[in-house]
């Protein structure tokens, strides 16, 4: 197990190196610099400028300058937030208030809105099978596949925001500002999730150890609970990793559309603004996380299906 | 097990007493059945039309402005209302349809090509070519795929045809994995070692043998992937990286409406519904084709 633990987490380094390596690359082929303006700067004031953020270095001195310094946790210089660093952009403030602080805040409670509201769905679904509730349920959670989340962001506003009136347009902070936009984030894994479940829960429920549960006088609440929902959930928790990452990822538009101060926003601003140095914190950050989510994946995997582990070595 | 073994028994039985065809057209026959599905199929179709056909079937052109009515709400002469310079939204979204078909379509092509040669090297030759082209394909699919196509716009600037190519150096992994592991499992099988056998070439088999027999999962991939692409696009649109202006795409009218959502939402709601329906019929046909041509899958998905 430990054998298996290391050897996936090694994949982290090469992982890495190429996220680095491409986006290291597609920055410096950009057209126009972070110093480009429309008024252009003095050549004097702009040579400083690139020397003090070592842009007038050759290319693989300024990457292995990143990586060096990444190495160490230290994002570098915004180039567009002057005197502030990547980290401080991104961690500054502390929790709960940092950028990275309140994607994490939002990430989390869309995965809770997407599992509390997916494993009942398909749970229900698949028990009641092939009845009006679970065509109904499967209709619903292919809606929720379907719809992009800044359009399902931006009807909700407009249903409960504008015209009722009941929740706030937008910001983070209060309850009532979390309501929408983690129901925005989590529908889409809500409904993945549920379409998942049903799947493999109709897949358990056939299985001869279930009848045995059954035959022996297990009250069906018993077998479905103590049963059928442990082994169902296995194939979930596969996605739910990669999920997650991507969530979060995708999150991004969710924050644009709520004005909510997370990395998201700061990774918009960034493109336009070509701040070489953020777009390359936030998607490392983003990748790290994705590649970390996917190992977890892996591992808890492993622990909770034995038969994997044989086969990995 | 029991169970399963009477299951299958019983629609052999079923399958001798059936006239024989062929396997398409048995799988279209199970797709045919499928309500959802052809209803997908059928508003797929309308919209492709209506791409098409834009300069003829919509009442405007995308262009035609007029400031007197700008930003009214659905009226008679314009069923969708106009936007803040006066342009009809119903037309804009039919011209708006040309862009999601085209990445649709280009897409799918550019997965197919770029996926196929990829998968089929790694998946006939196998051993040590195999794992290392899968390592890379491992290594790029650990990339935030939509961070990635992004990343690729900021380089190249907006345009549509920037945007196949950022949809291109990403969407052809998926479709490399699928064909990799079908060829894996197919040429293990005993008319390919016997096609081997005779001195059929590798290009042979793969085109007579291992390809016919990967077309099923294929067709379902590619279907499945085409919601994706649409995102994709209506998000770079978006985000003001997808197709520029004046030519409309369906993200990129969201993006021009959704500030002034509160006094007139007309100009967020369609696009978005466009972009919703259209998805969400390519999911259902996609969904509809996968348990018709993978009988195995049927009432379990």
């Amino acid at each position: 197990m430990l054998k298996f633990i290391i050897r996936r987490s090694l994949w982290l380094i090469p992982v890495l190196l190429m996220v680095s390596i491409v986006t290291f690359t597609a920055m410096k082929l950009v057209p126009g610099g972070p110093f480009t303006r429309e008024k252009p700067l003095p050549p004097k004031i702009r040579a400083n400028l690139e020397a003090k953020y070592h842009l007038d270095e050759p290319a693989w001195k300024q990457y292995l300058r990143y990586l060096w310094n990444l190495l160490h946790f230290d994002l570098g210089p915004s180039y567009k937030y002057y005197g502030r660093t990547i980290n401080d952009v991104m961690f500054g403030g502390g929790w709960p208030k940092c950028a990275a602080c309140v994607s994490a805040q939002l990430g989390l409670i869309a995965v809770f809105v997407a599992l509390g509201i997916g494993i009942p769905l398909g749970i229900i679904s698949a028990l009641k099978q092939n009845t009006w509730i679970d065509y109904l349920c499967m209709f619903f959670s292919m809606l929720g596949v379907s719809i992009p989340n800044f359009v399902l962001g931006l009807f909700l506003i407009w249903i409960f925001a504008v015209r009722l009136g009941w929740l706030p347009v937008a910001r983070w902070g209060s309850p009532s500002q979390v309501v929408l936009p983690s129901i925005t984030l989590g529908t889409h894994g809500a409904a993945l999730i549920a379409r998942l479940t049903r799947a493999s829960m109709l897949e358990v429920i056939r299985q001869d150890y279930i009848r045995t549960a059954r035959a022996k006088g297990l009250r069906e609440r018993a077998v479905i609970v103590g049963h059928a929902l442990k082994n169902a959930l296995i194939p979930v928790t596969t996605v739910v990793g990669p999920l997650m990452a991507a969530w979060m990822t995708g999150s991004f538009l969710v924050e644009h559309v709520f004005a909510i101060p997370g990395i998201g926003k700061f990774f918009i601003t960034s493109v336009t603004d070509r701040d070489y140095t953020l777009i390359m914190g936030t998607i490392m950050f983003y990748a790290v996380f994705l590649v970390v989510m996917n190992i977890l994946v892996d591992i808890s995997y492993a622990f909770l299906d034995p038969r994997i582990r044989l086969y990995e070595g | 097990m029991a169970v399963r073994e009477r299951a299958v028994s019983r629609a052999l039985e079923l399958e001798l007493r059936r006239p024989s065809v062929s396997l398409w057209r048995d799988a279209w026959n199970r797709l045919a059945k499928n309500k959802m599905a052809m209803l997908g199929l059928a508003f797929v179709i309308l919209v492709a039309l209506a791409a098409v056909l834009a300069p003829w079937v919509a009442p405007y052109h995308y262009k035609d402005t007029d400031f007197k009515n700008a930003r009214k709400p659905p009226s008679r002469e314009h069923i969708m209302g106009t936007d803040k310079l006066g342009r009809d939204v119903f037309s804009r979204i039919i011209w708006g349809a040309q862009v999601s078909v085209t990445v649709a379509v280009v897409g799918s092509l550019t997965a197919l090509v770029i996926g196929l040669t990829y998968g089929s090297i790694s998946g006939y030759f196998g051993g040590r070519i195999d794992n290392y082209m899968m390592r890379f394909v491992d290594v790029m699919y650990a990339f935030p795929t939509l961070l990635f196509i992004i990343l690729i716009m900021v380089v190249l600037g907006p345009g549509l045809i920037n945007v196949f190519i950022g949809i291109g150096a990403v969407g052809w992994m998926r479709m490399a994995r699928l064909v990799r592991g079908q060829f894996l499992s197919l040429k293990e099988k005993e008319f390919v070692e016997a096609a081997r056998m005779v001195g059929v070439k590798p290009i042979g088999i793969i085109a007579r043998h291992l390809l016919p027999n990967s077309l099923g999962p294929i067709i379902v991939a590619l279907t499945l992937g085409v919601p994706g692409l649409i995102l994709t696009e209506s998000v770079l649109s978006f985000i003001g990286l997808g197709v520029p202006p004046p030519f409309p795409s369906w993200g990129q009218m969201i993006s021009e409406g959704w500030r002034g959502m509160k006094a007139t939402p007309h100009l967020t709601i369609f696009p978005g519904l466009a972009i919703s329906l259209f998805m969400l019929a390519f999911n259902f046909l996609g969904d509809g084709l996968r348990d018709a041509l993978d009988p195995m899958m049927r009432g379990v998905s």
